[in-house]
């Protein structure tokens, strides 16, 4: 009997390694651990160099994975535990309570009674999400004591009292898809970011400008709502350092040029400058450098960005930079600053062979295979090329 | 015959507010006397237990062929409303218009009642569908150049149990890979490179049973259709082969170096990457070697992309000049060194030897002089100007794609796949790498994109995967991605066929050959069923089973129009499924409010709509028709490829069909959404009703 491949992670990855699957004939099991599909990507504004909506690939492969009966999934789902071996794995997975169930017909009633405020516990992250359903998060969630969402449900969609499970998988072989997380700016001294609201990361950029460019809602500082007039980037924050991550995580340069871009597209009035070391867009990339270079809202400036601290007088936030081009140190006021963090592998508690950077190597137990950024880093074109070649090698007899 | 299997009902929904919204047993009186003997059930929550039960047992008792879903959106619940056999088409009252119209209101009413009608008509107006496979089926798999893309997939295919024919126009396998002094190792390594393995690679190839080698052999041609193309070889007519797919993999080879004389090609002592890569074989290194990078590329005059792999491979030949003549020194001016990834470690390994010096400049000029080549740098970490000497200077050189002209496609749109930027034979798509417009033949490696050599290899694998995914598909008689799972295909009335190629030449994917009179000739295992056929012909001989001129006419006429005096305009709203009809979804999810005086068609791609459609549409009395689909332009969404522009160039003519009918040309608007443009959405319909409220009624209304 051929079990089914278990695919381990939602992302685009992990999707796309399912989907593959499943229209070349195999069964496929997928399983993610957040209560919707669409792992980091889910989240961001757009696409370089396209500029286009992560949304729109996403939604293609929903279709494909809603009208394709070879495919199952597990949303709040984590793997607990592999045994077994190729053909035939045994794959423990926990599934945290789901409050709500496959009855929710996604009317929203409950997110409407719900008091949590200002983000209520029940809520869908938008109408594009998949599945479609709403989710109700176990800790934000006062149960019984208030249990306005159970009176308004005419689903019998909602147990309050739910409680985590345990499943058992038999797969014949395994993907692992399980994706990337940013490494901690905290970790950075001199960036001072868990101190200073108007530092933020290169992700929580990527997340403001989705919110602010389809709400149409003005870009604002954290830390006093005022509209930020100048704007800093600064590539490689702990990358390319024998004190953080050695390694460069090959996408931060493009889609810092393309904030930068979608921010002069945007916010006219608003002004970048990038502080790099070497600008790293490759292929089809290089043409938004030169949109970039062209720009009179952008700065490109050869420099690594030293201490970042608040000034003085001003409301602002000063950069010493060794400005490598010309040869001297400066320093410049900005209000905002987004750190370019690098990506690091989400490891999931799986005991898998790695490397020194704690990568998932390409050569694992026999029926294992790992796909895309949990190996190293790299963009979306590439993880979805991986996860396809993956799903290939997934085939062999 | 017909008729009996035609056993029609409808299953309303009156959960999540639709029934708060309208009133119910009106839109069930609607609904029977729309058609005949319609069976119809209702309940409050359709998709539960209870609710699919009485679904399934009304199914089973009738007899039911064609069930109509008046429920959520069909992107909603679709497993739970997915019957074997049995044809399934769904009326999108709750996001639609219960979540985005006044609940109780009599507009909101005639919307409900008019979206009703219209699936019913189409129901009433479809035909069964037959699925099409090719007669004969083949299994194997051709792939075209033995580079190290196409041995990886040719390996990997064979290792899946596939039979794979590679065709190599060279007596040798291995392509340039084949030729490397060194590599960077592919896993992390004491040594900072290591030794090529494209030999085993090669070998595992050659004695693998599955895998059978042409070498020294072309194409002569490529015919047929996925699961079924008839491949022969050159000057060999006796092989034929039967391939159910193809991955091309014809490589790349470096950019000319003749057009850089002005960085000093052409003299003594000056390499391109490839030519110094042999000599380092047994040629005297030098003790000074300077390596230039980025020679002719991220250059508006030469080639305008970044080649992605010349940063580590002139690395790497630093260290190779630094193990022949430990004596050397090499010089490397960079504008920025791209060693993304883990070849950072290998960077540093470059960096931390003392004679290997690199500075960011910009090279000015290369002359030859009597102490050696002296090399001009400005804008330089070092100094404004400085000028290097050395005894051999390497031009890091860009990669050009060699093209796919060599499948020699039989096929009415040309001999290879479309290129789209800077030659290459990529996608154009994000999400979807391998989107080839020509199904079921998929480039892969450098005559894709440029790429380095672990890149190549995962690409030629990923190429093979959609191979065989594609001759999987074809035998279920279904279409490959974006409507995966589609078992129509376009069928032709030829009776009424003017041969005026409309069709073969606007089809994205050349699904369409033509015979000597300029027939055309489908292949539909070619087809990806966006139906810009449907739209493209003039005489209305293309259609699919469950989408054609006939059904989408019945649905447009099947609205009722009230008259000019009741200020009640129509509009309908042709709103292609991909982009555009999430993002309607998506405004119901938020509860945007829209008029409710747009009645929606979904279609396949904007490409999809015929121009009678306007006609029927402008004389049953619509007083506006939208047409809302993907963006068209250089970065296009339409999942199509042209659909979007098509429409446009299509809209021209028909402003000028408008004018001469006397009809405003407003009466006609095209707009284009993202998927995320729920507001965008909202916006352009409640705009364009107040429009063509301004135009005033159509003239033809009271006719």
């Amino acid at each position: 009997m051929n079990f089914p491949t278990l695919i381990i992670g939602g992302g685009i990855s992990g999707i796309t390694a399912a989907v593959e699957l499943a229209e070349a004939g195999k069964e496929v099991v997928l399983i993610e651990k957040e209560p919707y599909l669409g792992g980091n990507v889910s989240g961001f504004n757009n696409y370089f160099p396209k500029l286009c909506p992560p949304a729109c690939g996403l939604e293609i492969n929903y279709r494909r994975i809603r009208s394709n009966p070879r495919i199952s999934y597990y949303t709040g789902a984590e793997v607990s535990g592999i045994s077994g071996s190729e053909g035939k794995f045994k794959v423990t997975v926990s599934l945290s309570p789901r409050l709500i169930n496959n009855h929710c017909t996604a009317c929203g009633k409950c997110a409407e009674v719900c008091p949590e405020s200002p983000s209520p516990a029940a809520y869908i992250p938008g109408g594009l999400a998949f599945p479609m359903q709403y989710t109700i998060d176990a800790d934000a969630c006062k149960k019984m004591e208030c249990a306005r969402c159970l009176e308004v449900c005419d689903y019998e969609a909602i147990q309050l009292d739910a409680q985590a499970e345990e499943i058992e998988i038999q797969a014949g072989n395994i993907v692992v898809a399980t994706g990337w997380k940013l490494y901690d700016p905290s970790k950075i001294e001199n960036y001072h970011y868990s101190n200073e609201p108007d530092i933020i990361t290169n992700l929580e950029f990527e997340h403001l400008l989705a919110s602010c460019t389809r709400e149409n809602k003005k870009l604002s500082r954290p830390s006093d709502g005022t509209v930020p007039g100048r704007i800093a980037f600064i590539q490689c924050a702990g990358s390319r350092d024998h004190n953080h991550l050695s390694y460069c995580s090959a996408v931060c340069c493009s889609a810092t040029i393309k904030h930068a871009l979608t921010l002069a597209e945007h916010y006219p009035k608003m002004l970048s400058e990038v502080f790099y070391i070497d600008l790293r867009l490759s292929g089809r990339n290089e043409k938004l450098l030169a949109k970039a270079e062209n720009s009179k809202q952008i700065t490109l400036t050869r420099g690594k960005a030293g201490r970042i601290r608040r000034a003085d007088s001003s409301d602002g936030l000063v950069i010493e930079v060794e400005d490598m081009m010309a040869g001297r140190r400066r320093e410049d006021s900005f209000d905002m600053v987004v750190l370019a963090m690098g990506m690091e592998p989400n490891q999931m508690g799986l005991e898998l062979e790695v490397n020194e950077q704690g990568f998932y190597l390409e050569k694992q137990t026999a029926g294992i295979y790992p796909a895309a950024s949990c190996k190293r880093p790299m963009d979306v074109v590439s993880s979805v090329r991986d996860a396809t070649a993956t799903a290939l090698k997934t085939m062999r007899l | 015959m017909e008729e009996k299997r035609k056993n029609i009902a409808m299953a309303l929904c009156t959960g999540c507010d639709i029934g708060n919204c309208i009133e119910v047993d009106q839109l069930i009186r609607v609904s029977k006397d729309a058609l005949e003997g319609l069976k119809i059930i209702t309940h409050s929550a359709l998709c539960s237990e209870a609710g699919l039960e009485a679904l399934h047992g009304m199914v089973r008792e009738d007899s039911i062929s064609r069930l109509a879903v008046a429920a959520c959106s069909p992107r909603a619940k679709v497993s739970e409303f997915t019957l074997d056999g049995i044809y399934v088409d769904r009326i999108n009252l709750r996001e639609q218009v219960s979540w985005v119209m006044e609940p109780k209101h009599e507009d909101t009413q005639m919307c409900a009642e008019d979206q009703t009608r219209m699936v019913l008509a189409k129901l009433n107006a479809i035909s069964d569908n037959t699925p099409y496979i090719p007669e004969t089926l083949y299994d194997d798999i051709l792939v075209l150049g033995a580079g190290i893309s196409g041995l990886t997939a040719a390996l990997e295919g064979a290792e899946s149990g596939r039979k794979v024919h590679l065709v190599e126009k060279s007596s040798s396998l291995g392509g340039y890979a084949g030729r490397h002094f060194k590599v960077l190792p592919s896993e992390a390594q004491v040594a900072p490179l290591a030794e090529p393995n494209v030999t085993e690679l090669a070998q595992e190839v050659r004695s693998h049973p599955n895998v059978t080698i042409y070498l020294e052999t072309t194409l002569h041609s490529i015919a047929g259709e996925p699961g079924s193309f008839t491949v022969r070889l050159k000057d060999r007519e006796d092989t034929i082969l039967g391939v159910g797919a193809v991955v091309t993999t014809t490589g790349w080879k470096p950019y000319e170096a003749n057009r850089l004389s002005h960085l000093g090609y052409g003299s003594e002592g000056v390499k391109t990457l490839e030519e110094f890569e042999s000599f380092v074989y047994n040629g005297q290194v030098p003790d000074r070697v300077l390596f230039l990078l980025c020679a002719g590329s991220r250059d508006e005059n030469h080639l305008s992309y970044c080649s992605s792999y010349c940063c580590t491979a002139a690395l790497k030949q630093a260290l190779y000049v630094r193990e022949k003549n430990p004596n050397a020194m090499v010089f490397i001016v960079y504008r920025d060194i791209r060693t993304p990834g883990f070849q950072e470690e290998f960077y540093k390994t470059v960096q931390s030897d003392d004679a290997i010096f690199m500075t960011k400049g910009l090279v000015e000029s290369v002359q030859t002089g009597e102490n050696g080549i002296q090399v001009s740098v400005t804008d330089s970490l070092l100094d404004e100007h400085v000028i290097i000497e050395s005894d051999m200077v390497v031009l890091a050189t860009g990669m050009v794609p060699n093209g796919t002209d060599d499948l020699q496609l039989q096929y009415r749109l040309g001999t290879g796949l479309p290129e789209i930027e800077y030659d290459f034979s990529d996608s154009h798509f994000i999400c979807f790498p391998y989107e080839t417009r020509r199904t079921g033949i998929y480039a892969a490696g450098t005559v894709r994109a440029p790429m380095d050599l672990e890149s190549s290899r995962e690409d030629g694998t990923g190429a093979m995967m959609k191979a065989i995914q594609c001759i999987e598909c074809v035998k279920r008689g279904e279409a490959v991605h974006p409507r995966s799972g589609d078992q129509t295909y376009p069928e032709l009335y030829m009776e009424r066929c003017t041969d005026c190629k409309r069709c073969t030449e606007e089809c994205p994917f050349g699904s369409y050959d033509e015979d000597e009179k300029g027939t055309p000739l489908p292949n539909p295992a070619r087809c990806r069923r966006c139906g810009i056929c449907v739209g493209s012909c003039p005489e209305r001989v293309i259609g699919f089973t469950d989408f054609s001129i006939n059904s989408v006419s019945a649905m447009i006429k099947s609205a009722h129009i009230p008259d000019e005096f009741e200020e009640k305009p129509r509009v309908l709203a042709f709103v292609c499924e991909n982009d555009a009809y999430p993002a309607l979804d998506d405004a119901g999810v938020n509860r945007l409010k829209y008029s409710p005086f747009v009645r929606i068609i979904p279609v396949r791609c904007l490409g999809s709509i015929n121009k009678v459609w306007i006609s029927d549409a402008l004389s049953h009395g619509y007083d506006g028709i939208l047409q809302i689909g993907c963006k068209p332009g250089d970065d296009y969404q339409c999942h199509f490829i042209q659909g979007s522009q098509l429409t446009e160039q299509r809209g021209e003519n028909l402003q000028e069909t408008l004018e001469t009918m006397m009809i405003e040309p407003e009466r006609i608007r095209t707009s284009f959404v993202e998927i995320t443009g729920f507001h965008e959405i909202q916006k352009i319909i409640n705009d364009y009703v107040e429009e063509v409220e301004l135009i005033g009624p159509n003239p033809f209304k009271s006719m």
